[in-house]
């Protein structure tokens, strides 16, 4: 028996990649093909969300996607705002339910919240009227950021099925590596990891990775080669001795990257730091879809505003 | 009243051998006898014991933490005992990381104070092993024993260094104290908050290894041995401190330990939804350990089942998951899930239930209790083994209301508990006990 086709996440939050059935992921990266159209518009600008107030609380510090969520709340004519951490109340002592109770009591209609927390648009979307769109929470899930990558995959090899996909670097405290290996494993693609052993997360075999002792075992054959940031204070708390060693051993050298398939491309979920987990000459070279990824993500969370807001029924 | 006839009960009471159908005399607060078809002298009011109850001597937690003074917004001596007599026990033990740490005689007095204010459980304070729970002098230990403390901890924190634990270890064991440890590698638990493990990796929470535990209890074992000094584990919690333990039992080394109603019950599973009733520590383990537990609860090796009730505020506990505080509470839970989840089924009867919750607490920290012996003071808890018992947080004594098993149905529960004689505890939803009169907390 087949369910009735999914076209709609109406009255979902969207707190992980655990909660997106395979079907749910396909409507939003086909949604998303549909928006992507739309930036290439002289004019940049659909009514699909006027009359909609989207609030991006942002209780982490964050460039690209707080202005990624922005542009595309934007090019759904929804009325946005931001708050972050440093104007808020929070830096005065409010605690984080009080801080969302005063938004919502200003009705918006959608939060989109990043925090530093793991499960802290968890503990909103309990307490909370609006919907939730997780802009990363701590260690844990940041959705949109696999589903721009899924979409960017899917854009350069046709599916993500059967896909080899190896990620390395800090997998421990990367939220977009649990989203990432959910996603995938559940659209069918395969995906080896790799870290120096004290960042490799204990039980991550559990969640469908297939652990590698060495770069170039995760690298052999792949289809895609993600590259996770690493966080420069982390050699402080004795996860690895230098940043130098770490692409001595670790970094994605073009002749690292000649082991995977030659058509693999190259993503960085940002922001990099060349010289230590990429080199240079490959974050610029012709298999980086670097910068496709950041193009994408406009076009992926026009999607799942668009979707959660209820779009997408008829 | 404190002169009253237990009609009837099935009394267990395993420190005098007994297990059957006795009544219990109790005159000006003592046991003055236990036998069948007792007289009723004069002045002494009788009370049925309700078919199915159980009359043992008083359980006693000797892990709990009453907040007061410093924290009185998430417990006070008087509620923490209310909190008592209502979950069965007529003794806890205190834990010294109040503010100021009880590790001076005047915290100690005032708590004493506090406690006999209330007047219902007795509380047995225990002291600071260091200055401030700094780990880096020893508290005056000495004196917090004539001041009325019966053990000495830093709970909370471990006792920092070896050598601070060996010289705690000697100094007590000179005095008479016995030294209660808080096992946990401070730096290899680093900034962890649960268990490490796929749970804690699927979360995104960090990560403390068993092993941070189980380096510390290996550590104070050895100690424990070259001091010839005796040493309590305090909420022990995986397989590994377990066979250490057995470990050193097996060498002659005064080692015991206790394990807490969370850990035979739940395991890191519960994490998964981060509801901060779940995050304690230390911290839910993995089923392995879980079932580890239970068979040391089983066979011996486990001595004392305790709370390590710790209430904190609801503010606090609705801080995003890995900012909330440690800790959740225990008292008014402990006997349900304990009959539930061990008596019930099968894994210890009665008596063992009453050795882990009432004799070897006394026995472990050298107070009064555990045993229904004539001329004893009449501490004694009635206990319903078949009550249906459905957790209500907002129902509890405890000004806290931070635990994970609310709304969870239980077969078993207190019925009576009753404080040198006198009934401080009814629980009128005990067939029966309307009949009886009126206690203080119901």
């Amino acid at each position: 028996m087949s369910a009735a086709p999914v076209t709609s996440l109406q009255g979902r939050h969207l707190l992980g990649i655990d909660d997106l059935s395979p079907d749910e992921v396909r409507l939003v990266l086909d949604t998303a093909d549909a928006m992507k159209e739309v930036a290439a518009r002289p004019i940049k600008k659909v009514p699909a969300l006027r009359g909609r107030t989207i609030v991006n609380l942002f209780f982490e510090p964050s460039t690209r996607t707080r202005t990624s969520f922005e542009i595309a709340e934007k090019r759904l004519s929804a009325d946005t705002l931001n708050i972050a951490v440093s104007t808020s109340s929070v830096v005065k002592g409010e605690t984080l339910l009080d801080t969302v109770d005063n938004i919502e009591a200003m009705s918006p209609d959608m939060l989109v919240v990043r925090h530093g927390s793991s499960g802290a648009c968890h503990q909103l979307a309990r307490h909370c009227r609006s919907r939730i769109v997780n802009a990363g929470d701590g260690m844990h899930e940041h959705p949109t950021q696999a589903l721009l990558d899924a979409y960017t995959i899917r854009q350069h090899k046709g599916r993500l099925d059967g896909l080899q996909v190896a990620i390395i670097g800090d997998l421990m405290h990367s939220r977009v590596l649990r989203s990432n290996l959910l996603l995938l494993r559940k659209m069918g693609a395969t995906v080896r990891v790799c870290a120096p052993r004290p960042l490799l997360p204990a039980g991550i075999e559990a969640l469908g990775a297939v652990p590698c002792r060495t770069v170039e075992e995760a690298l052999e054959d792949a289809d895609v080669v993600m590259m996770l940031r690493i966080q420069l204070e982390r050699m402080h708390a004795l996860f690895f001795p230098s940043l130098r060693e770490y692409f001595t051993l670790f970094g994605l050298t073009p002749a690292r990257l000649a082991l995977a398939r030659p058509d693999a491309i190259v993503m960085h979920p940002g922001p990099m730091n060349r010289g230590v987990e990429i080199a240079s000459e490959v974050a610029d070279g012709s298999r980086a879809v670097i910068l496709e990824q950041v193009a994408n993500g406009v076009a992926v969370r026009m999607a799942v505003l668009y979707l959660v807001a209820g779009g997408g029924e008829d | 009243m404190t002169s009253v006839l237990l009609k009837n009960g099935r009394v267990v009471d395993p420190a005098n051998g007994r297990d059957g159908v006795f009544d219990v005399l109790v005159r000006d607060g003592l046991i003055a006898a236990v036998g069948k078809d007792l007289d009723v002298p004069e002045g002494v009011t009788v009370l049925e014991v309700p078919a199915g109850c159980v009359v043992t001597p008083g359980l006693i937690d000797m892990h709990v933490h009453l907040r007061d003074p410093g924290q009185e917004h998430k417990e006070t001596v008087k509620t923490g005992v209310t909190a008592a007599v209502a979950g069965g026990f007529t003794a806890v033990a205190c834990m010294p990381n109040t503010s100021p740490v009880n590790d001076t005689a005047a915290v100690t007095r005032y708590i004493l104070t506090r406690a006999a204010e209330a007047g219902l459980a007795r509380v047995y304070p225990i002291g600071a092993v260091s200055v401030g729970l700094k780990g880096e002098q020893l508290a005056e230990i000495g004196e917090l024993k004539a001041a009325g403390c019966v053990a000495i901890s830093d709970d909370g924190f471990p006792v920092r260094t070896a050598l601070m634990m060996r010289r705690a270890l000697e100094y007590a064991e000179m005095l008479g104290v016995l030294v209660i440890d808080h096992c946990e590698d401070l730096t290899l638990k680093g900034d962890g908050v649960v268990h490490e493990g796929a749970v804690a990796t699927a979360l995104g929470l960090r990560g403390i290894p068993g092993e941070a535990e189980e380096i510390n209890v290996e550590r104070d074992i050895t100690l424990a041995g070259l001091t010839k000094a005796p040493v309590h584990i305090a909420h022990l919690s995986t397989a590994g401190s377990l066979r250490a333990v057995r470990a050193g039992k097996a060498r002659g080394i005064r080692v015991t330990c206790e394990v807490m109603p969370h850990h035979f019950v739940l395991t890191d599973e519960a994490l998964r939804g981060y509801d901060t009733n779940t995050k304690m520590n230390p911290p839910l383990r993995p089923a392995a350990d879980r079932d580890a537990l239970i068979a040391g609860i089983a066979d011996g090796s486990v001595d004392v089942i305790a709370t390590d009730h710790a209430p904190h505020h609801a503010d606090e506990k609705a801080l995003p998951y890995d900012q909330a505080p440690f800790g959740i509470t225990g008292l008014e839970t402990a006997v349900s899930l304990t009959f539930d989840h061990l008596v019930h089924r099968g894994v210890i009867d009665l008596s063992r239930m009453v050795t882990l919750m009432s004799v070897n607490p006394a026995r472990i920290l050298g107070v009064p209790g555990g045993s229904l012996a004539e001329g004893a003071a009449a501490d004694v808890t009635v206990l319903a083994p078949d009550l249906e018992v459905t957790v209500d947080r907002q129902a509890m004594k405890s000004l806290s209301k931070n635990t994970p098993f609310d709304g969870w149905t239980l077969r078993g529960g207190v019925a009576a508990t009753f404080v040198d004689g006198r009934l401080v505890h009814r629980n009128t939803r005990v067939a029966g006990l309307t009949a009886w009169p009126s206690a203080p907390v119901e």
